[in-house]
């Protein structure tokens, strides 16, 4: 079978999110949103994915910019591009967590064309899963990775319920440590989800990685002033240094206060992408570093915590020294 | 006669001599796009259901394109589901923009929308009909002298083999329009969308440090 060329498709380009939204409806199962076309393209490729009718959102000028709100946070629109996202003035100066976490996604091409809305949406990177096997997320009764001779050195620490793909988005973790809202809109209208929520695990749905359903779109991400010119700390540890996916990247927010050398960590958001189908919030180090003195001691206690509980598979027990590192160094250099 | 593993035997390759070798090879490809016999040929080679007009005529959006390529209006028919990296060659016989992976994962696809780098192999053409898309035909000065980045290329020995090259000069480009003079560092990140399988890194990066000097100079005068 070839896994080179397309299967045919009707395209439709709306020019407004409300007639999208109109289509995506209409279509139901049979339908599919494209905007970079970076993950979809890979999937209509291979033919596994095989939607009858594609969405081209990527005329639709409402979803992109970046835009200040009364409140004081920003509005990005979904289909901003990673390399505006990173070049940002507001971004770079408010919320440098989540310009540097753009920064790191792909190679500069990708993040050319490529959306922030599509980045948190994009699937499960399983190579199994993304073969084309019938396993548990595409809909079978099986997970190939999670067996003794499975390659799993990508998979996740925790969550594994069937499956064992992780969160494979570098800005996911920095958007849940910066607390933004997802808004929907959906054939019933418009929602608001918290980041945190945006991503569901394999419990919740198998075959889905966040909370859209069919016909919904992800307009805008909305970024609360909470964390605006916190201190921020972001690192991805990859295979190669451009277009790899994380095996572990690391986003905290803190604000500290007090002089350099006795400063102290008033309060805190870390949040590890690649260890868990949704972005990990570390909740024991924020209750570990949070009203602490910021100092190697503490930073240390932290890494310890963050890997509390972790389960390895087979190939990936690498990860749990890599994550408690990240951690450590996240709070002592931040 | 060559015998393969089997004791089977095939007759020898033939080659033609060199001087009709050159022309002959680009002049046979250029010749059957012109003449609408792309289709099968490039079906040939690439079992190419995205390009093809037998599909069923599809909905929604107008096959009939004003695509503008290298400043000239070009019209195109182009299926939903065909990517720019395949119009691009396989309908307006641009065959300087190569295919490698297909797939986003190599760069030798990347052309220009707008002036800023992009794979074609992972663009729609359909999404791309109000950019304007510059590939590497399109650096060509109106006398047919080459691009300060092409002759930089030259001077500094960039390419080995050359497959990659067109994506690498076209990403230099896109650099240099946006930031004439970068740093080596500001160069090294730019061009990390482009991979080259002989490793010639370092003399592309010389190449593009060297245009940088060049188009200075030439601003300057």
């Amino acid at each position: 079978m070839s896994r080179d060329m397309m299967g045919a498709f009707e395209l439709y380009q709306p020019d407004t999110v409300e007639n999208a939204v109109e289509l995506l409806g209409r279509f139901g199962e049979d339908g599919w949103a494209l905007a970079g076309g970076n993950d979809s393209l890979d999937w209509f490729k291979d033919r596994i994915k095989r939607p009858k009718y594609v969405v081209d959102i990527s005329g639709i000028a409402a979803l992109k910019g970046i835009r200040e709100t009364a409140d004081g946070g920003v509005e990005i629109g979904a289909l901003t591009t990673l390399t505006e996202v990173e070049r940002s003035e507001v971004i770079t100066g408010r919320y440098k967590l989540l310009a540097d976490a753009a920064r790191r996604v792909a190679s500069p091409q990708i993040r050319n064309s490529g959306t922030l809305g599509g980045n948190v949406c994009q699937d499960a990177r399983c190579w199994y899963y993304r073969y084309g096997v019938d396993c548990y997320r595409a809909g079978g009764n099986r997970c190939y990775a999670d067996t003794p001779e499975g390659q799993n050195r990508e998979h996740c620490l925790w969550g594994a319920d069937r499956c064992i793909a992780v969160s494979p988005s570098d800005t996911a973790p920095a958007l849940v440590a910066l607390d933004a809202k997802m808004v929907v809109l959906g054939p019933k209208g418009t929602r608001e989800v918290p980041a945190e929520e945006f991503f569901i695990r394999p419990n919740v749905d198998i075959e889905r990685m966040t909370v859209l359903e069919d016909g919904e779109v992800l307009t805008a991400i909305r970024i609360p002033a909470e964390w605006s010119g916190a201190r921020f700390y972001f690192e991805k540890v990859a295979d190669r240094n451009t277009w790899d996916f994380p095996l572990v990247n690391i986003a905290a927010a803190m604000v500290v206060s007090g002089a350099a050398g006795s400063e102290k960590v008033d309060k805190i958001r870390i949040v590890a992408g690649a260890v868990q189908c949704v972005p990990r919030r570390l909740t024991a180090v924020e209750a570990v570093v949070a009203g602490q003195p910021k100092t190697a001691d503490t930073a240390t206690l932290a890494g310890q915590s963050a890997v509390r509980g972790a389960t390895p598979r087979n190939y990936n027990h690498f990860k749990i020294p890599l994550l408690q590192n990240l951690v450590t160094r996240a709070i002592r250099d931040a | 006669m060559a015998d393969d593993n089997n004791g089977r035997s095939y007759p020898e390759p033939r080659f033609d001599s060199p001087s009709s070798k050159a022309s002959s090879r680009r002049q046979f490809i250029k010749g059957v796009i012109a003449s609408g016999a792309a289709v099968s040929s490039a079906g040939y080679l690439f079992t190419l259901a995205g390009c093809s007009r037998e599909q069923g005529a599809a909905r929604g959006i107008e096959r009939m394109l004003m695509l503008n390529v290298n400043g000239q209006m070009r019209t195109v028919d182009v299926l939903p589901n065909e990517t720019l990296a395949m119009t691009l060659r396989y309908k307006l016989g641009l065959t300087g923009t190569k295919l490698g992976c297909d797939r986003g994962e190599c760069g030798a696809c990347t052309v220009l929308l707008d002036d800023v780098a992009s794979y074609s192999c992972s663009t729609l053409t359909h999404a791309v009909r109000n950019r304007a898309i510059m590939t590497i035909e399109g650096l060509e000065g109106a006398n047919g002298e080459l691009h300060v980045v092409q002759q930089a290329m030259i001077d500094e020995l960039g390419p080995q083999c050359g497959f990659c090259t067109p994506g690498q000069i076209m990403s230099a480009v896109a650099l240099l329009k946006a930031n004439p003079k970068p740093t080596r560092d500001e160069a090294r990140h730019a061009m990390s969308g482009n991979l080259c399988r002989c490793g010639a890194y370092d003399h592309y990066l010389n190449a593009v440090m060297r245009a940088a000097e060049v188009g200075e100079r030439l601003s300057r005068a």
